[in-house]
């Protein structure tokens, strides 16, 4: 059995020799994946270059994650959103609303146009994630910390209703820093919420700095293990072959007695050069129409 | 009876009636008189968050994404002010389903002083839309408010005077979440309180009529959203007002009700806390120093009245 119910396993960085196999068999899917994670990219610079600005750098780090779970590893349904005991992923750093929204938008919840109207007044598509008017949003996040102590919520709800359901939360670096976040770890490992798979956006950034300049949060992993928690470390987050197996191991931790923390290595910005050199100032910056078309031909190798 | 007593005996029906009627805690089920609920109950539809009352009420708000309601409890500062943002983000503004129930509110927290005293509760709350505010004042109200608690989809604080309170309404009594109740007419004074001083209202009412004063009572239990019709009607009719709260004059119900008659130029006065936070001592003593007394109430009365 690849996992045993200890934590013993995660205790090295993931080693994608040692799963070639399962990348072979999906090698046909991850170029596809591959192809989906720059739609998304593509996408959101297409809505944030029309509206003129948004959380670009936050956006572009998580392509890859949105792309392995919504097509990938979720078990949903775009005809059918609220269908009962469909896997859920909650977005805790809710201003990454826009790289969800292209998610949704690619994986057919919504047609793309809509995402035109991001954040313009009316949209259904405002700068954090609104459960209650945007199709396939599970819930209302943008308060960091409080989404993943939502998502714990939800994790135990699914297992107070035997409903099998895995639960996705993503959290940023920046918001490891609330208190609030410790809370939930504390509690999702006290009450064994093994169906809780969470990641962490490790792009090192926040607003006004550095993480480690700001508020170190490091050692990361230690932190979580501390707290009961499996840890898989991902050395590239922005590798959707790292990213794809290391889903396919936290998955193998249901059943462990305890939830799972994905850390993600990524970079701020990831795709697009001129958005990853302005470092932290990457977080809410300005993006023009022919700032997005040239990052586009970037992205698409027409560069 | 105790307050908590029914209030968990209620809890309790609601729990056997619906799986999926949930309770957490913060480590106060002992104060909030649920722990004897935790045999039945711990572990399936109770939980205990520890001393972490925002993770308990964003918690809360996921339960309820997913089909529970969820009543949360804990002293009044910590199941207001302390989680005043995920009462606002994960519970308010996401529509979600959660009681939040706050005890020992204003000086009723007596020997725990002022770190634990909530002058300000109300006023922190009232300003979150959507967000229903109700205080019970007896045993009676409790026990046929906590069905339509439970039965209203959205998001209600509950205001928990948790020992015992004089009952002031009779058996027969039929809530109306949305309603104010009138428990006495009267002709020169409108007096609208909520909460525990509602019985020592209605002995300055009877004191006042003795000096031929006509007092009428009415029992504000629902301070969000306030019952527009009943206040108004009353004040139009009386000309003169007086609130009544264990709370701070600023942003309670008074103010509510200030707010509700600003175009109506009637006097209105207020007897609550005047804006100063709380300490320790029992109940006699800290209704004398922060003026929430029967003496205090008549004589407020009749600068009121006098204001006419």
């Amino acid at each position: 059995m690849l996992f045993p119910l200890t934590t013993s396993i995660y205790e090295d960085k993931i080693q994608l020799v040692n799963n070639s196999n399962q990348i072979k068999e999906n090698t046909e899917l991850d170029k596809n994946l591959r192809e989906i994670a720059k739609d998304i990219r593509c996408d959101v610079l297409t809505c944030i270059g029309h509206l003129g600005v948004g959380h670009i750098g936050g956006c572009l780090s998580v392509a890859e994650l949105l792309t392995v779970l919504y097509f990938e590893a979720m078990n949903t349904d775009p005809k059918d959103p609220k269908k009962p005991g469909r896997d859920r992923f909650i977005c805790s750093k809710g201003h990454a609303g826009p790289a969800v929204y292209a998610t949704l938008a690619n994986r057919g919840y919504f047609d793309k146009k809509e995402l035109l109207t991001l954040n313009q007044g009316g949209t259904n598509l405002p700068s954090h994630c609104d459960m209650n008017r945007t199709v396939g949003i599970d819930m209302t996040t943008g308060s960091l910390g409080q989404g993943f102590s939502c998502a714990v919520g939800v994790a135990l709800g699914s297992k107070l209703e035997g409903d099998g359901a895995t639960i996705y939360t993503l959290i940023g670096d920046g918001e490891t820093q609330e208190g609030q976040i410790w809370e939930a770890a504390m509690f999702a490992a006290s009450k064994k919420l093994d169906n809780l798979i969470a990641f962490t956006d490790y792009n090192k950034l926040q607003i006004d700095g550095t993480v480690e300049e700001v508020n170190g949060i490091a050692p990361l992993d230690e932190k979580w293990r501390a707290f009961g928690w499996n840890v898989i470390d991902v050395e590239d987050g922005n590798d959707i072959d790292e990213v794809s197996v290391a889903v396919k191991h936290a998955k193998l931790g249901i059943g462990s007695g305890r939830p799972t923390m994905v850390i993600l290595n990524t970079k701020k910005g990831c795709g697009v050069k001129w958005i990853e050199e302005l470092g932290a100032g990457n977080h809410n910056t300005n993006v023009t129409a022919e700032q997005a078309e040239a990052a586009i031909r970037e992205l698409r190798g027409e560069a | 009876m105790e307050m908590r007593a029914i209030y968990a005996e209620c809890l309790k029906k609601l729990m056997e009636a619906d799986r999926h009627v949930v309770l957490l805690d913060a480590d106060l089920a002992k104060a909030s008189g649920t722990v004897g609920l935790r045999k039945q109950f711990y572990g399936t539809q109770i939980f205990d968050c520890g001393v972490a009352e925002q993770n308990m009420a964003s918690i809360a708000a996921g339960l309820s994404s997913y089909g529970f309601k969820s009543w949360i409890e804990s002293f009044t500062p910590f199941a207001s002010r302390r989680i005043c943002d995920q009462i606002a983000i994960s519970i308010a503004y996401a529509k979600q389903n959660v009681k939040i129930v706050g005890t020992d509110p204003g000086i009723s927290a007596e020997l725990n002083g002022g770190t634990h005293m909530s002058m300000e509760d109300i006023g922190v709350l009232r300003s979150i839309p959507e967000l229903v505010i109700f205080e019970p004042v007896d045993g009676v109200q409790l026990r046929a408010a906590m069905p339509v608690l439970n039965d209203y989809y959205g998001a209600v604080y509950v205001r928990l005077f948790r020992k015992e309170l004089p009952d002031v309404f009779p058996e027969d009594y039929k809530f109306d979440l949305f309603k104010a109740d009138t428990l006495k007419t009267g002709t020169d004074l409108s007096i609208f309180v909520s909460g525990m001083l509602t019985k020592d209202a209605l002995d300055a009412a009877d004191a006042l009529a003795k000096e031929g004063i006509s007092c009428e009572v009415i029992n504000v239990h629902t301070i969000k959203p306030i019952d527009r019709e009943t206040v108004l009607a009353s004040a139009v009719k009386t000309r003169a007002v007086l609130t009544v709260e264990n709370h701070n004059v600023i942003g309670g119900l008074g103010s509510a009700v200030l707010e509700t008659l600003a175009a109506e130029k009637i006097p209105v006065k207020s007897v609550g806390v005047q804006d100063r936070f709380g300490e320790v001592g029992k109940l006699p003593y800290l209704k004398e120093v922060t003026g929430l007394t029967v003496e205090n109430i008549i004589r407020t009365a009749k600068e009121a009245v006098a204001l006419k």
